[in-house]
């Protein structure tokens, strides 16, 4: 079937296949391979997007069932002129990214969370983030990006 | 696979009519899971995520597609800390009430509260109207509902205020993303009057009814009172062992858990 969504600001019409994740589309349809594919049952969150503003596990998402949708991927993110957001500048500055396959979708946790509280506390970004699984433990790091610069950042 | 998209409870429910052994699918975290890992694949999918009639909330009503992230601001402190306890933010964004009754596990942590506040399912269907089922009459079995073909949940109806006095508390791996080892549920009025709901303890959520009648008649417990309730409590639930944990320590971790939630309802 074919459904139409909003992605990154741009409308797609995109053919999906039976009960094919959102991930899938956005991966291997739509050429986003920004959301990363681990678990595929919503404990990892490395798939992490916004639908209609909201994180979700876009592993969890059927596609057909987001026709209609506004989404957002980590490759929305960024300024039109390539400027990182401001969590982006955060973890890089802080070095809060080791082998990266988190890091999207800590970037879209973080990105929602500024969003409706632009000065997190430590535990709120840790609570924030609790769906994002990091492997290379560099929590400590992700936390002080968060809860520091990016915190104050407008 | 065809995908119906109704916009009214009305077209949900002729959609299931048509098509009864449709899969429904609302936040899709279960449903997800066994099409992603366990190669499900459905013919007719009914998404009720933009069903109105299923996301409405009130004093004594509970919509089926109420999601966690909703809950965590019910009215029910008991409630809205077990919504805060559901999987991470993302899951609690899509996830709903009425998917802890659809999946029917024994760990489903929306459950002790409705089954504490001893709360009745209604579901729905063309042919047979609107049927409410108490919870353990809808709640049968491990991943076992009363639901017939052709039914929908439209949600869950508490019968009269619950208590101010209430509170849940789960025992898991970690405080995110976790299936709860143990959990539970109690309310208490101020008469005394106390129910206690146990999860991931037996095969569906479960009462501790003689440990509730022990407790209700105590006004002010005694700390050898609150111990024994503790204990009557590991001896009634009915744990098994499995891959997340023993029998002994379910007994154990839903007696403490019980005695904490009366300790902080009385404190």
């Amino acid at each position: 079937m074919i459904i139409r969504l909003t992605v990154n600001g741009t409308r797609q019409s995109v053919e999906v296949d039976g009960p094919e994740s959102l991930l899938h589309t956005l991966r291997e349809r739509l050429g986003l391979p920004g959301s990363k594919n681990a678990c595929e049952q919503g404990e990892c969150g490395s798939c992490t997007v916004l639908l209609d503003g909201e994180p979700v596990c876009s592993c969890l998402v059927m596609a057909a069932d987001a026709d209609g949708a506004d989404v957002v991927t980590v490759e929305g993110l960024a300024g039109p002129a390539g400027a990182l957001h401001p969590v982006q500048q955060a973890l890089l500055d802080e070095g809060a990214v080791q082998c990266g396959f988190c890091t999207p979708g800590v970037v879209v946790s973080a990105a929602h969370l500024l969003s409706i509280n632009p000065r997190p506390a430590p535990d709120e970004v840790r609570e924030a983030l609790a769906g994002n699984l990091c492997r290379c433990t560099g929590y400590g790091a992700i936390v002080r990006a968060l809860a520091g610069p990016a915190g104050e950042a407008p | 696979m065809e995908v119906i998209h109704p916009s009214s409870l009305d077209e949900a429910l002729d959609a299931l009519t048509a098509h009864p052994g449709a899969v429904v699918l609302a936040g899709g975290t279960d449903l997800m899971v066994l099409v992603n890992c366990f190669g499900l694949r459905p013919e007719v999918v009914v998404a009720v995520r933009r069903v109105p009639e299923l996301r409405e909330i009130d004093g004594s009503f509970i919509g089926a597609g109420v999601t966690w992230a909703r809950l965590e601001g019910a009215p029910w402190p008991a409630l809205a800390q077990a919504a805060r306890t559901v999987g991470s933010p993302q899951i609690r964004h899509t996830g709903t009430l009425g998917g802890n009754l659809g999946t029917a596990s024994p760990a489903g942590d929306g459950l002790p509260f409705l089954a504490a506040a001893d709360a009745v399912v209604e579901v729905a269907s063309r042919a047979g109207g609107v049927r409410r089922l108490r919870w353990d009459e809808f709640l049968v079995g491990p991943k076992r509902n009363g639901l017939r073909p052709g039914e929908l949940i439209l949600g869950a109806r508490l019968p009269g205020p619950p208590p101010r006095r209430q509170g849940f508390a789960k025992v898991g791996a970690r405080n995110a993303m976790a299936i709860a080892v143990a959990s539970a549920c109690l309310l208490r009025e101020e008469d005394g009057a106390t129910r206690l709901a146990l999860g991931s303890v037996g095969p569906t959520p479960l009462r501790a009814r003689r440990a509730e009648e022990m407790i209700s008649a105590e006004r002010r417990p005694s700390p050898a009172a609150v111990a024994e309730f503790g204990r009557l409590v590991s001896e009634e639930v009915r744990p098994i062992t499995d891959h997340r944990s023993t029998e002994t320590y379910r007994r154990h971790a839903a007696g403490v858990l019980a005695r904490r939630l009366l300790e902080r309802c009385l404190a």
